[in-house]
């Protein structure tokens, strides 16, 4: 009974450092890309003093804002913190991952996706509508391969819930799995697309032409805008814990000694940091496509995914 | 077999195996001439590492002869030709316009599902571990095969061809560790006089045609021919006359 | 040196002296004479093989039974009388302007290296070598086809080089499963399992089913392409109508011939470790395809070599669908199919040949009267296109007449889509070739000099064969037969 509730205790704790950390993240990359690019960098910590700028600012809401318009940035940040609850970020076999799944977990980002593409809809201005549609394009390419490739490594570890996967892969030592090869590959693709970044969408701009995911939440402000940039940090990390889990798991907590679960902590630190400049040379190295390129550019990675897919059922079974 | 539980040159092999399969889909995907031909070496590239792999985990010495002539023929001549040739013909920088990309890669995708269901009526007969990869060098063939049929480019054309040939000799190494050497040596010889005419029809085909596309032949094709002058129908009495 | 040695050497050699010789008026006369050394030798090693029976080389590379002997010693021939006729037939095309000297000098060297690879695929006993020189033979005769150098040619050469390519990838691909299935059945450690005798002695203990069948799905799709099987046709009339025309007379007689050998040869192996009729039955479907086909595509041709390529697909069709009938009567008239027709359409092109520089062109609707303007042409045209129309006292009745006796047996339903087969391609061909024998000359049409001596020797060997099949060549065709099918016809 008390081994169950430091398990859940660890579990929250966990959900918090995740929703706490993903600012640092925020903060982490934008620092690196300004080194990269030759500019003055901000301060590690200027997302947390962004977010706290925007909760104490008054809320200004349109007219015809309805009731959707002002509960959508809490569906969509509980949303996120419910999928940052199932993602182990240094513990696995926490008692909360059995919670859901990993199509769950793409299940939370559709729900978070669909009602910010309707609060878009809702006020009626141009640029919700033509983000929102822009959005759903891509969430509609991106979605079947992400789940494509979260099915290849579904079926080698033969479960669907993401603790107990990344145990699997993490005790099956190194494994030169071209599947995973190409799953990861695919899920960066998707990853990429799904949290707004270059070459898909660029979250600096503001350029009518180039919005996606900025074209939606033009509308939000204070409490609202920084609930939803929030929850867009966490979407962001809990894509960089995904790969890291399912490809690199090594370093992550099995039990909850302290000095196990301190190395989790430094390892996946150390391995978000590294994912971080990796992002930031891709981002640097690419110009952002044409919005009529994104299809191919997604199409690729399904491809990639279906490959993934398929080398895992020719190569890796039966024989 | 459990792949976790293969030895690491095992898994190297099909991790090679599907990297070159990749290419493949690369290549059919692909519209730009010089990408198409460093590919299209990439994949020889990745087939003689995985020539020499098999070598090496399996103890046939003579299949470093065949990762040889591979590395020899589809990693340094043929691809050096084919760009000293598109370089001749200033056309190095040319793309070529993919008709249903989607639908390329999906008839890719098709082809390998099918070599997949083929090959597993027949891998029993082997006891290798890597027995898997015989329908990968079944798809590399095909698709190779697909891509001859799908673009119009000659150059294109070539290299599906040399990549169904390349598919070919990575069956004979990861079915049989490769073929008798002197078919191996015909093979190379017929591959590398074959590349050099390809070489001399491309001056051809632009002396004739004016460029590489050939899906511009139309000269002998029948389909909007008419039928012979009515005239010649009546039934020919003089016959045996 | 045997004599098998000397069959091989001779074009080799032949080509490689022609190819430094550069272009002499000597040329032509060279081109004969190898021809000469190379027909003289194959038909004493045929006679040695008739009666000493299934010869071995040194080393087991080479194999020579009655069934591939036959063949060498028809390629020897054939090659031996369309090089007589391409002599001045060449010269005249360097009148015309057609080609050049420098290439006449590839077209002599590449004429005897095509010979040389199909004696090569013809004897071989290594079923891998046997795919080289089927590709070798793809490549001599791909410089052929564009000899000419026009856009249609350089078209044709592309096309011809392309669907040939692919095709023949399909064919090493089934080779290769072949020696994957014997070297699973033999062991890994010996270097002889893709040796056709070695196959055939262990095909019967049963080469693995699944392996085998797949195999030769892709080796009939491969060498199907070489034959002109249907759906995979479409190089064959290109590559005929726009290569010089003693390459289509080669082609048509010859390598096409030798494609189905080595269909066939894979057919035994198939027959020997399956135990069912999946090749036969392949075989046949494909044959009465293409059959049918090519019939139907006979009457809407314009131009006269195209028209008798496709009278070549519809005999290669007929033959292959004798062989996967499979019966010693099937195999016995296919046997003598492959015979004739190779002697008539080789015959047929020659003369063709002529025709069209007397005319000046290949269209049909622009070659007329061409009894009247030479007669010896216009009689070979005539008696030739009544050969292959299957008339008789030709021998190709004789052939076609114990095929359809072979299919009313096994298939009876089966003869009358020959039939129809049959009265179709007379009637495609005879609307045609009636107008350009007869039919009003053209004014100022003048003769032209020609060697008509290779059709009449083809012709009279045809007309010999339908009156009479000589008593050792019925033997030898036995020999061959019974290898094939197992059993007698006689």
């Amino acid at each position: 009974m008390d081994s169950q509730l430091t398990a859940w205790a660890l579990a929250a704790a966990q959900a918090l450092l995740f929703i706490a950390s993903a600012p640092l993240l925020a903060g982490w990359l934008r620092r690196v890309k300004c080194h990269m690019q030759n500019r003055a960098a901000p301060a590690l910590w200027q997302p947390y003093r962004d977010l706290a700028k925007l909760l104490k600012k008054r809320m200004l809401l349109a007219d015809n804002a309805s009731w959707l318009f002002r509960a959508v940035p809490y569906i969509v940040f509980s949303a996120m913190l419910l999928a940052a609850a199932v993602v182990p970020l240094v513990a696995v076999n926490l008692p909360s991952a059995a919670i859901a799944d990993l199509i769950v977990l793409v299940g939370f980002f559709a729900l978070a996706r669909f009602f910010t593409a309707l609060a878009a809809l809702d006020i009626g201005t141009a640029f919700g509508g033509m983000g929102a549609s822009r959005e759903m394009m891509v969430a509609a390419l991106a979605e079947p391969a992400m789940l494509m490739a979260v099915f290849t490594l579904s079926m080698t570890a033969n479960t669907t819930n993401l603790s107990v996967a990344t145990a699997y892969i993490l005790q099956s030592g190194l494994v030169l799995r071209p599947s995973f090869l190409f799953a990861l590959l695919a899920l960066a693709m998707v990853a990429v697309a799904e949290t707004s970044r270059i070459p898909v969408d660029n979250p600096a701009t503001h350029l009518e032409l180039t919005m996606l995911h900025e074209a939606m939440i033009l509308e939000y402000g204070g409490r609202h805008l920084a609930l939803i940039e929030w929850a867009t940090q966490i979407k962001l990390m809990i894509y960089a814990v995904l790969i890291v889990d399912l490809f690199f798991p090594w370093g992550i907590a099995t039990d909850f000694s302290a000095m196990v679960l301190a190395v989790g902590v430094v390892a996946v630190a150390a391995k978000l940091m590294l994912i971080a400049v990796l992002l930031v040379v891709w981002e640097t190295v690419l110009a952002k496509m044409r919005l009529f390129r994104v299809p191919q550019f997604l199409g690729f990675s399904f491809m990639l995914s279906l490959l993934a897919m398929l080398t895992h059922v020719v190569l890796e079974t039966g024989g | 077999m459990e792949f976790a539980a293969l030895s690491l040159y095992n898994q190297a092999i099909i991790l090679f195996a599907a990297l070159a399969l990749f290419t493949s889909f690369i290549m059919l995907a692909q519209a730009r001439m010089m990408p198409l031909i460093f590919t299209f070496a990439w994949q020889g590239l990745l087939l003689t590492v995985v020539s020499v792999l098999v070598a090496i985990a399996s103890g046939h010495p003579q299949l470093h002869i065949s990762a040889a002539i591979t590395f020899c023929l589809k990693v340094v001549v043929i691809p050096y030709l084919l760009y000293r040739l598109s370089a001749r013909l200033n056309m190095q920088y040319d793309a070529e316009v993919i008709e249903h990309p989607t639908l390329l890669l999906l008839g890719g995708v098709a082809l390998v599902i099918f070599s997949y269901h083929v090959s597993q009526s027949i891998i029993h007969l082997s006891g290798l571990a890597t027995r898997n990869t015989i329908a990968v060098s079944m798809a590399i063939e095909l698709l190779g095969m697909l891509l001859m049929c799908a673009r119009k480019s000659a150059v294109a054309q070539v290299i599906g061809f040399m990549s169904m040939e390349s598919g070919i000799f990575f069956a004979a190494v990861v079915s049989t560790y490769g073929m008798p050497l002197i078919v191996e040596l015909g093979l190379a010889f017929d591959i590398l006089v074959a590349s050099i005419l390809f070489g001399v029809f491309f001056f051809h085909l632009r002396d004739s045609f004016g460029s590489l596309n050939v899906g511009q032949f139309n000269r002998l094709s029948e389909a909007n021919q008419p039928m012979p002058s009515p005239e010649a129908t009546e039934p020919s009495s003089g016959e045996r006359s | 040196m045997t004599l098998l040695e000397i069959t091989l050497l001779a074009p080799l050699l032949g080509g490689l002296l022609l190819a430094l010789l550069g272009h002499r008026p000597i040329a032509g006369w060279i081109n004969i004479a190898v021809g000469m050394a190379t027909f003289g030798a194959a038909l004493v090693m045929a006679l040695e093989v008739f009666e000493h029976g299934p010869q071995l080389s040194a080393g087991r590379m080479f194999y020579i039974d009655a069934f591939n002997v036959y063949l060498v010693v028809l390629t020897a021939f054939v090659g031996l009388t369309t090089s007589i006729f391409s002599r001045p037939y060449m010269r005249h095309e360097v009148e015309r302007g057609r080609v050049t000297d420098r290439r006449l000098r590839l077209y002599h060297s590449m004429y005897q290296c095509f010979l040389f690879s199909m004696l090569l695929a013809l004897s071989t006993n290594n079923l891998g070598v046997l795919w080289v020189a089927m590709e070798l033979a793809t490549l001599t005769t791909v410089l052929l086809v564009s000899l000419y150098r026009t856009p249609e040619a350089i078209e044709a050469a592309w096309k011809y080089f392309i669907l040939c390519g692919v095709g023949i990838a399909q064919a090493l691909f089934g080779t290769v499963l072949i020696y994957f299935a014997a070297e699973s059945k033999l062991g890994g450690d010996r270097d002889d399992t893709l040796l056709w005798t070695v196959l055939h002695s262990v095909a019967g203990g049963g080469l693995d089913p699944a392996v085998i069948t797949l195999a030769f799905v892709f080796l009939l799709v491969g060498y199907g392409t070489k034959v002109g099987l249907v759906p995979l046709h479409n190089w064959l009339p290109d590559a005929h109508s726009e290569g010089p025309t003693p390459m289509s007379a080669v082609l048509s007689g010859l390598l096409l011939n030798v494609a189905l050998y080595a269909l066939v040869r894979v057919k035994m192996l198939v027959d020997a470790s399956l135990h069912t009729n999946l090749a036969g039955n392949l075989m046949m479907g494909f044959g009465l395809l293409s059959f049918t086909v090519a019939g139907l595509f006979l009457h809407r041709q314009h131009d006269v070599k195209r028209m008798f390529s496709y009278s070549s697909i519809e005999h290669m069709g007929l033959i292959t669908f004798g062989f996967g009938m499979g019966g010693p009567l099937a195999t016995f008239g296919a046997l003598l199919h492959m015979t004739v027709h190779s002697l008539t359409k080789s015959a047929i092109f020659i003369t063709v040949g002529h025709a069209c520089q007397l005319a000046g062109t290949q269209r049909i609707d622009q070659i007329r009267g061409l009894i009247r303007t030479q007669p010896a042409i216009g009689w070979g045209l005539l008696l030739g296109t009544v050969a292959i129309a299957g008339f008789p006292p030709f021998g190709v009745f004789i052939s076609e007449f114990l095929l359809l006796m072979a299919t009313m047996k096994a298939w009876p339903w089966l003869t009358i889509p020959l039939l129809v087969g049959f009265g179709v391609a007379f009637a495609g061909l005879a609307r045609h070739v009636q107008r350009m024998v007869f039919g009003e000359p053209p004014p100022g049409q003048k003769p032209v000099e020609a060697n008509m001596l290779p059709v009449v020797v083809h012709l009279f060997l045809v007309l010999w064969l339908g009156l009479a099949i000589p008593g050792f060549l019925a033997r030898w065709f036995e020999q061959a037969t019974v290898l094939i099918s197992g059993a007698s016809p006689l």
